[in-house]
Order: structure tokens, then sequence, then C-alpha cells
């Protein structure tokens, strides 16, 4: 891949306009998309579509595939949920909350994982995000099957009501594309490039003297804190915090999301997570098919469509997306 | 009846035995896991499910045909695997030139599909499955009871692990396996049909998780999540285990189905934990897993 690609400037300046109009093009949807959408639908797709570009700075960056980010996008939800309603925190701070739970939870589980590569990386964290359910399950303050119910949304910085639907989709955007922006800053960052360096080839990247494993590791912990943010915006959305959000179907649902959207693009992540929750409110009276339905798609995107709709497009027009 | 560390023999016994009863799960699938990741380099994400089609298998064929236990144990294997077969030829000979999470991902879906499927058709609760006439009832043995069905379960998968042990260590067969494992284009160029032998290495992998979801049929209820839950265990008792060796699945599957089973006893808000708690330590220990070897 990474010889295939056109001399670095040229690529940089191309690139760099396409995905501006993009960004572009993804913002004015989105800005008038709640007056033609109900907004708690967009909402769900906002903080699914920064959840998967979250999973996907480690998937399509680093190559490090994570089947167990539930853990932190389900853990953060709950904390965040607990900190708002329980302690009776501002929105604000409950999401900051959640969100450095996250990244401390990352750095513990991303210390274990980091330990072993490909497959065994991927069981890995899946065990630990079941772990965690399990402790969900047991833990006395997430209320067990009931979950968390009646979050307060409360008044952002005590000025704005949240609880207005339009107001906390505003919020809710806001905060999605500072998460998707700092994503982006951190790929094309140079410690995003001894990421994909790691990526390409792990041992030329130690031959050439870079501690891999830190990078990694800091990669897993950002990565967690995304997850963990997208989560706190959700329990906040939905003001609820369940057992859904931690358990393993999350986390392939998350995988399915990135991969539909493609792996490594910016963009994917958010056109997949778009698509799929779409399919998820629109299929729902299929009840199991549903689980049918997001199976196949797993296999044919596998076998036929590697690239993803955002892959596909970008070699289509020949830009980077 | 006596107490040891102040729980009573009864419970403590009952609980090891129940934990030996898992460790047996344990090491049944980690053992096919770790045969199908030698030959396929592609973690079977679908083994779960696969050992929910045995049992629903065993279950079908009593309800249909009138097959007892005993016929299931022989069909429902050969008919399982040669739904492996299948799998096998259509989806994942494409993927096994590719990163190995594409073919975790492959199987990941493909484990959805057959779980959406068999809950359509069955709901979630699931369905109780008789345990055979010739191994109804059990033996007071003094310090606990011994239902004879436990026992054979026991003894009857350390006999398939032992066989299986035996089949790939020290055989001509398995030599060409082992052999096939370490450099697949040398073997070929002796002769020997690897792409066949890969299929057919799935299709036992596969058989060998049926076989498992059969002997589990009478013990845990036949549903469609059954697969599921138990996977995820097994994936962190390959992780402890490490897939570099048959012995070492089997010894890891056993021993962690015991210690599971006396966490049952003494810390019982622990239980479900466990494993991936031993599975953390062992990371920290030794990275490589108990028996592996860095790959």
């Amino acid at each position: 891949m990474a010889i295939a690609d056109p001399p670095v400037p040229a690529v940089r300046t191309d690139s760099a306009h396409g995905l501006t109009v993009a960004f572009c093009i993804m913002v004015a949807l989105l800005a008038v998309a709640p007056f033609v959408v109900y907004p708690v639908f967009l909402m769900q797709a906002l903080c699914f579509a920064l959840f998967a570009c979250a999973f996907n700075l480690l998937v399509g960056y680093v190559g490090l595939l994570s089947f167990g980010h539930a853990l932190f996008f389900g853990w953060a939800s709950y904390l965040c949920a607990h900190a708002a309603k329980r302690w009776g925190l501002p929105p604000e701070a409950a999401v900051l909350f959640g969100t450095a739970s996250a990244a401390l939870l990352g750095l513990a589980a991303g210390f274990l994982a980091i330990r072993r590569q490909g497959i065994y990386f991927a069981m890995i964290t899946l065990a630990l995000a079941q772990m965690m359910y399990f402790v969900a399950l047991r833990a006395p303050f997430t209320g067990g099957e009931d979950g968390i119910q009646d979050v307060p949304r409360g008044r952002l910085f005590g000025l704005f009501d949240l609880s207005h639907e339009k107001t906390m989709y505003a919020f809710v955007l806001v905060v999605v594309l500072a998460g998707f922006l700092f994503i982006y800053r951190v790929i094309n960052s140079p410690f995003g490039e001894v990421l994909k360096a790691i990526r390409e080839n792990e041992t030329r990247a130690v031959s050439l003297g870079y501690r891999t494993e830190r990078y990694k590791l800091l990669a897993f912990v950002l990565s967690a804190a995304v997850a963990g943010l997208a989560g706190a915006l959700k329990a906040l959305v939905f003001q609820l915090a369940s057992l859904t959000d931690v358990y393993w179907t999350m986390s392939g649902e998350v995988v399915l999301m990135t991969l539909v959207g493609g792996l490594g693009t910016i963009f994917g992540p958010v056109v997949g997570a778009f698509l799929i929750v779409a399919m998820e409110t629109y299929l729902a009276q299929l009840g199991q098919w549903v689980l049918v339905i997001q199976g196949a798609i797993f296999v044919v995107c596998v076998l036929a469509f590697r690239r993803g709709i955002v892959g596909e497009l970008a070699a289509l027009l020949r830009v980077k997306l | 009846m006596f107490e040891i560390f102040g729980i009573p023999s009864q419970a403590l016994f009952g609980q090891l035995l129940i934990g030996l009863i898992n460790g047996s799960f344990y090491a049944l699938l980690s053992l096919g896991l770790a045969v199908i990741f030698g030959m396929l380099n592609v973690i079977n994400f679908t083994h779960g499910a696969q050992y929910m089609m045995g049992a629903f298998a065993a279950y079908l064929l009593l309800q249909y045909l009138g097959l007892n236990y005993w016929a299931a144990l022989i069909i429902v294997p050969l008919l399982v695997g040669a739904t492996g077969i299948i799998v096998e030829r259509l989806f994942l000979q494409y993927v096994r030139k590719l990163d190995h999470l594409y073919g975790l991902i492959l199987t990941f879906g493909l484990a959805l599909v057959i779980e959406g499927f068999f809950r359509n058709y069955f709901g979630s609760s699931g369905e109780p499955y008789q345990v055979p006439d010739a191994l109804q009832g059990g033996h007071n043995l003094g310090f606990m009871f011994l239902p004879n069905y436990r026992a054979w379960v026991i003894v009857f998968s350390l006999i398939v692990c032992f066989a299986t042990w035996f089949a790939i260590e020290r055989t001509r067969l398995g030599s060409y396996l082992r052999a096939a494992t370490e450099n697949p284009t040398l073997v070929r160029a002796f002769g020997i049909n690897v792409p066949r032998m890969v299929t057919l290495t799935y299709g036992f992998g596969v058989g060998l998780a049926a076989l498992a979801g059969v002997m589990a049929a009478p013990i845990y209820n036949v549903s469609p999540q059954m697969g599921s839950d138990i996977i995820i265990v097994v994936f962190a008792v390959v992780v402890i285990g490490g897939m570099g060796s048959i012995l070492g699945a089997i010894v890891t599957g056993f021993g962690l189905g015991i210690i599971e089973g006396l966490t049952k006893v003494f810390f019982p808000e622990a239980s479900s934990t466990v494993i991936f708690v031993i599975m953390a330590i062992v990371l920290l220990i030794r990275p490589a897993g108990l028996f592996g070897r860095i790959a």
C-alpha cells in the first residue's frame, strides 16, 4: 500500500483540498439535518460516528483490531450518567469525567493488550471487555439490568438548557466535530506518521529506534478516551446508561460501522455509523433478522468490499477521504 | 459430611465437578480453535456458533427423527463438520492470504448469521434435552453425589482430547498436518494436497465443536446464545495457554475450569470474571502464554 502511493507533496496539497471540501459538505449536511430528520436519531448516529472514528484510529492507522471497544464506550456512559445523576455534576463536567475514566481504563487495558500482537490482541481486548461487562452487571451503582435511568441533561455551563432537543443537538454536534478534528489532527501529526509506520512494518519501526509499544499504548489511550467521550454523550442524549453499551455486540457493531464505511479512511466511520444506525432503526421491527443482516454485511464486506464505501469512493475519485 | 476450610464437602466437590465439566468444554473448544488456527491462520469466531449448532442438531434429531443421544454423538459431528467444509470452501479459503483480522471479522459475521437464524426459529429461551437413559441417576461416593452423565462427559472428553493429541502428534497424517502448519509450500512440493488438508482440518475442528455441543446439550439448556456465551471465555483460555501446543490447550482448559469452580465456592462474586483476571495476570508475567511461543 505504501509503495503504490504517489510522492508525498502531490498528495498533501491534493488531498487537503478534497478533505476540506468533504468536511464542509459534512458540516453543512449535519447543520441542516435536524430540521429534516428526527434529532434523537441524528444524535445517536453522531455518537456512534465518533465512537467509530475512535475505533478507526486504532484499526485503520495502527493496525490493531480491538474487539472490546464497548468497554470504553459503555463504562464512560455509566460513569457520566452516575456523575450527572447522583453527584449532580453539570453536563460538561460529567462528560469530561466519563472521558477521563475511559482514558484510564484504556491505559490499563492497553497496557495488557499491547503485550501481544495480531489476533491475540483482538482476543485480549474482547476478553477484557467481557470481564468489565460482568463487573457492570454486578456493580451496585450500575443498576444491573435496569441501568441508570432518567439521567438529567442539565444546563451546559449553567447557560444552555440541554433538555431542549435542538440545543442538545448543537452541543452533540460541536463535541463530535471537535472529536473528529482531534482524531484527524492525531493521524496527520508526526506521531500519526509513526503509527502508520508501525502498521506497515513494526519491526522496521523498532529498528529505526522507535519505542513502538509506547506509541501503541498512547494511541490506545487516545482511542479509548474518544470512544469514552462518545459513550458519555450518548448517556446524556438518551438519559440512560445500560448493559447494551458494554456488551460484546456493541464492540461488534463498531467494527461493522467502520468496516462498511472504510477502514483507515477519515470519513468512512461517520458514513458507516449513519448507515448502520439507520438500518437498525428502520429494520427494528424485523427483530432477530437484524442480527442475520448484520452478519451478512460483515461477510460481504470482507469478501468483496474491503475498502468500504468511502474507500471505494476515494479510489474512484483518486483523492484521500 | 465433613468440612474443608469451613466449606461443606458436598458444596466443594459439587463445584469442583461443575468446574471439571466446564473445563472439558473449554478444553475441547480451545483444542479445535488451536488446530484450526495452526492450519488456516484464522481465529474461528464461528466456533461458538458451531458448538451451538451441535447442541441444536442433537435436539432436532431427537425431536423429529427420534435419533437418540448415542446416534447424535456420531452423526452430529459429521453433519456439522460437513457444514464447516462448505463454509471453508465458500468463504474462508478467500481470506487466508489476507491480514488475520479479516478472518476474525468474517467468522464473527458468520457467527451472527447463524445465531440470528436460530434465534428466529427457536426464540432465545432454550430447550431442554434429556439425559440418555443409560446415564440416568448417579452414585453416592460418600463425600459427594456424582451424576453418571457428568462423569461420562469428563471421561469422554478426556478420551477425545487424548485421541486428538495422539492423532496430531503421533500419527503419519498428523505429521503431514504439523509439517503443513510449519511450511505449506514445501509440503505441497512433496506432493501432498495441502488445500484439501486445510479444508478437512477445518471440518475436523468444527466437528469437534459440534461434539462438545452434543455433550453439553443435556447439561445446559440448548439455546441460541450458548455459543457466544462460551466462546469469549474460550478466547481467554486460548490467550492464557497459547495456541502453540495441543497438550497445553487441554491442560489449560481443564485447569481453568477447576479454578473457576473453586472460585464459585470461595468467592462467588468473582466466578464469572476469574478467568479474565487470570488472563490479565498471565499477560503481565508471561506475555506469550503458559505454553506459547512468541509468534
